[in-house]
């Protein structure tokens, strides 16, 4: 492979690594069963190892895309706001803006299937099937026009996808390419003629100042009292405890909802006075068919339906887009919708 | 401008208008006459009468909270949300080396879990000879070690790539952190699931990855596995924080940070890498000519001056004056650390605090006088192999300027006849 494994065998072989391990160790933990291994060995690797059977169209991708990813991603994997984008970008690897997405840069298509299988979607990770994994890799791969919409992607013609960028890597050359150049002595006296300012951080003013954490800070406290506050304004008083509670599991919501002053429709939408609210009825908020029907149908969310809905939202509301795993425990489904409470509608 | 990082608590600024006052004596030095008796001795202070707080006030303390400012912060713009995301440790307002891990550098891929020692489990499997599961127990029987490393984030200063962008070293160097762990080295387990299986092991691998939803995974080079990594679970003397992966985490020496698996939960001896999303995707250095160099794993030399800096103007006046920073090599040893006061035309050797340990963070201090002029103020770095460290210019013409990753350049500051300092970049 490289020069790194050439040099790394010379090492072994000088640090006597290549002998064989500890006779017989400390007798510690014990043998890991074939079920355990099966549940956490799940990486797969550019010659395929690892992935499981199964296959997915480019169709059915879409669908589960919509579904699971492009709220962050785009309908079109193209990415929304500041969240990563997935396709195109093809040719400007030399630009001043590079773009890499998965068809512009990854060398091989087992990391999208890998990473999407064990790390997507954000928020509830691990809960796509096989078949599905396949069928949003066939579409990420038909976005960048790597493939045709008739293309089924299978454990058996994984192999054949040619990656465009799969020859764009070259293994760390600072070896030959820097550390020669750089090892030299340094100079200590008249090492230059003159010194000119070229570039200021100030004219870029990028530099967050502590006024705009102060009035983070602010509305944190805000939001804070705001739970006392509440209990004024609504009939039933709000267990502050729980509120508390409810305000640690809420960081679960946070990469997709807002609470509170100025809450604003994010990847979720905005959810002050949701308790007791109709479904899919905030403004400005573009929602599944499946949780505008049921805002039409007249479904409320009182505290009962919330709580099933959080416990587990694509079990309890098939085909809604909020890709979240859910809420296991009561407890924390309780303190959840206490703090939800304590943000009544502005 | 030059408020935007004081301290918002009075105390801070009384002590700012303080030493406005001592200035003006400044140049008559040790022989400076006060004009009236400072209140602050002759008057007898509360302090110096009441009570102060009694034990067990805070069970476990935090800082005083008139330094409530030194705290980390992150760039809101540079990502998307908190979840997925990096804040910077404020190595601009620390002295000595060691980080304390209450505002150590955070960086989350799928946010900080709560992960009990008893819900833990390691898993080794792979080409072992018997795949093995640890608990947390089990870990704290093997024979363990104590090493100060420091954990540097690849793209530490990868803003700063196009030009000087953000004004605080805590912006520009501070995603970085120095900890002494506590661990078991990595061979130690390797051994005890045995490595016979893996037959000859120069071409062999570890894949490791972490509990939470990002899982994080790296491929290791089996030299590495067996050299120095450790699986560590207290830094400082006490257990990890949460977000830096309690309650174990891997730490690999003078290897970019993203393969110090937090939450660790799984190593697999493997042939070859995974080539995994943040092996690829991500953490691979794209050049000019449109290729990318990967495994870039080492964190060459490197140094910063943490004061004066934009968040820590010189207030005193001209006089003494310490000049101060921190240097760290990923290949060993920093034998020397030179400053420049004029944008690298002449350079001073600055004193090590300590005998400088491999790879972990040095202090340096420049002992000097401020005349009260301008200055453009450089660190460089050397380290035991003879590598000095490199200047914007020279890697720029090596990397041109997209590679985001392993930007190990000279900083400049430019410091006015006020005192305060600014980022820049010079010819
Ligand atoms: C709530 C927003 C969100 C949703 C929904 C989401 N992602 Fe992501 N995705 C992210 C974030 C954030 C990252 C970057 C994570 C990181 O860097 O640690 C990411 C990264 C990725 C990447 C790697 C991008 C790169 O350039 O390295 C892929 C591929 C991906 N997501 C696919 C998916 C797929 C497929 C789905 C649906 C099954 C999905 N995502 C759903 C937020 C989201
Ligand atoms: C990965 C992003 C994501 C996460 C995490 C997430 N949500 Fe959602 N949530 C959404 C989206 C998207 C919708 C709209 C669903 C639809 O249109 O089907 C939604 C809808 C909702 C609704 C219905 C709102 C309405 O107007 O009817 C509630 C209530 C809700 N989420 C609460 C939560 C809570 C509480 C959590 C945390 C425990 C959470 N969500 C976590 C994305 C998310």
């Amino acid at each position: 492979m490289s020069k790194y494994l050439n040099l790394s065998a010379a090492a072994l072989i000088l640090s006597g690594l290549t002998a064989p391990a500890l006779a017989d160790g400390f007798g510690l933990g014990r043998e890991a069963l074939p079920e355990e291994v099966a549940a956490w060995d799940v990486a797969v690797r550019p010659d395929g190892t690892g992935l499981p059977e199964g296959s997915g169209d480019v169709w059915t991708g879409e669908e589960v895309f919509t579904d699971y990813c492009a709220a962050c991603h785009g309908d079109f994997a193209e990415g929304v706001d500041n969240w990563p984008q997935l396709a195109g970008g093809r040719n400007t690897l030399t630009d001043d803006r590079p773009v890499k997405t998965v068809g512009s840069y990854w060398p091989y298509l087992s990391t999208v299937w890998d990473y999407v299988n064990r790390s997507m979607p954000f928020g509830a990770a691990q809960t796509l099937s096989a078949d599905e994994v396949y069928a949003i890799t066939a579409y990420i791969l038909y976005s960048n026009d790597i493939v045709g919409d008739d293309f089924v992607l299978s454990h058996e013609n994984f192999l054949d996808v040619e990656m465009p960028n799969a020859d764009g890597f070259i293994v760390d050359d600072r070896p030959e390419t820097e550390y020669p150049l750089f090892s030299t002595e340094p100079c200590m006296e008249n090492c230059k003629e003159s010194v000119e300012i070229t570039m200021r951080a100030s004219i870029l003013d990028v530099t967050p100042d502590e006024g705009n954490e102060d009035a983070a800070q602010d509305e944190a406290q805000d939001e804070a009292a705001a739970a006392p506050a509440a209990d004024e304004t609504t009939t039933a008083a709000l267990d502050a405890a729980l509120v508390a509670e409810g305000e640690n599991v809420f960081r679960q919501c946070r990469a997709c909802h807002q609470v509170g002053d100025g809450a604003k429709n994010r990847v979720g939408p905005m959810l002050n006075g949701i308790v007791g609210a109709p479904v899919g009825a905030v403004d400005g908020f573009n929602y599944s068919k499946a949780m505008a029907e049921a805002g039409q149908n007249g479904m409320v969310w009182t505290e009962d339906e919330l709580k099933l809905f959080l416990a587990n939202p694509r079990e309890h509301m098939k085909g809604t887009k909020m890709s979240f795993a859910g809420l296991r425990k009561d407890d924390d489904l309780a303190a959840m919708v206490e703090y939800l409470k304590s943000f009544p509608a502005e | 401008m030059s408020d935007t990082f004081k301290g918002k608590g009075a105390s801070r600024r009384a002590f700012l208008r303080g030493s406005v006052a001592a200035v003006a004596g400044a140049a008559a030095a040790g022989s400076a006459r006060a004009a009236t008796p400072d209140p602050l001795i002759t008057e007898v202070q509360d302090w110096a009468s009441g009570f102060g707080a009694p034990v067990d006030d805070a069970p476990y303390g935090l800082p005083i909270r008139f330094e409530s400012d030194v705290v980390r912060r992150n760039v809101p713009w540079l990502t998307a949300d908190t979840i997925s995301s990096i804040n910077f440790t404020p190595i601009h307002a620390l002295d000595g080396t060691i980080t304390p891990q209450g505002c150590a550098f955070e960086r989350h891929h799928s946010g900080a879990i709560e992960l009990k020692k008893e819900d833990y489990r390691l898993m080794i499997n792979g080409l072992v000879d018997t795949p093995l599961v640890f608990t947390y127990e089990d870990l704290e029987r093997f024979p363990r070690e104590n090493h100060v490393y420091f954990c540097e984030c690849a793209a530490n200063s990868g803003m700063e790539w196009a030009g000087a962008q953000l004004n605080g070293a805590q912006f520009t160097h501070g995603m970085i952190h120095n900890m002494e762990y506590s661990g078991i080295p990595l061979r130690t387990l390797l051994e005890e699931a045995g490595l016979g299986a893996a037959g000859d092991l120069s071409d062999k691998w570890v894949y490791v990855e972490g509990a939470d939803a990002s899982s994080n995974g790296r491929s290791i080079p089996m030299e590495k596995a067996l050299d120095d990594v450790l699986v560590a679970f207290k830094a400082n003397g006490e257990a990890l924080r949460m977000e830096h992966g309690y309650p174990v985490r891997l730490v690999v020496p003078g290897w970019e940070g993203n393969m110090w698996l937090k939450w660790l939960r799984r190593i697999e001896v493997m042939d070859g890498p995974v080539e995994a999303r943040e092996e690829t995707s991500k953490y691979t250095d794209l050049l000019a000519d449109g290729v990318a160099r990967k495994w870039t794993w080492v964190m060459d030399a490197k140094s910063i001056i943490t004061a004066p800096s934009p968040q820590m103007p010189i207030n005193h006046g001209p006089g003494a004056l310490v000049i101060t920073g921190l240097a760290w090599s990923g290949h060993g040893r920093i034998t020397r650390v030179d400053v420049s006061k004029d944008g690298g035309k002449t350079w001073e050797t600055a004193r090590l605090a300590r005998e400088s340990e491999t790879k972990a963070l040095t202090r340096f201090y420049l002992d000097t006088e401020w005349d009260g002029s301008e200055m453009l103020l450089q660190s460089r770095a050397i380290d035991e192999t003879g590598y000095v460290q490199p200047t914007k210019a020279q890697l720029r013409e090596i990397r041109g300027l997209n590679s985001i990753y392993h930007n190990n350049a000279i900083q400049t500051w430019h410091v006015d006849s006020n005192g305060e300092a600014e980022n820049v970049e010079v010819s």
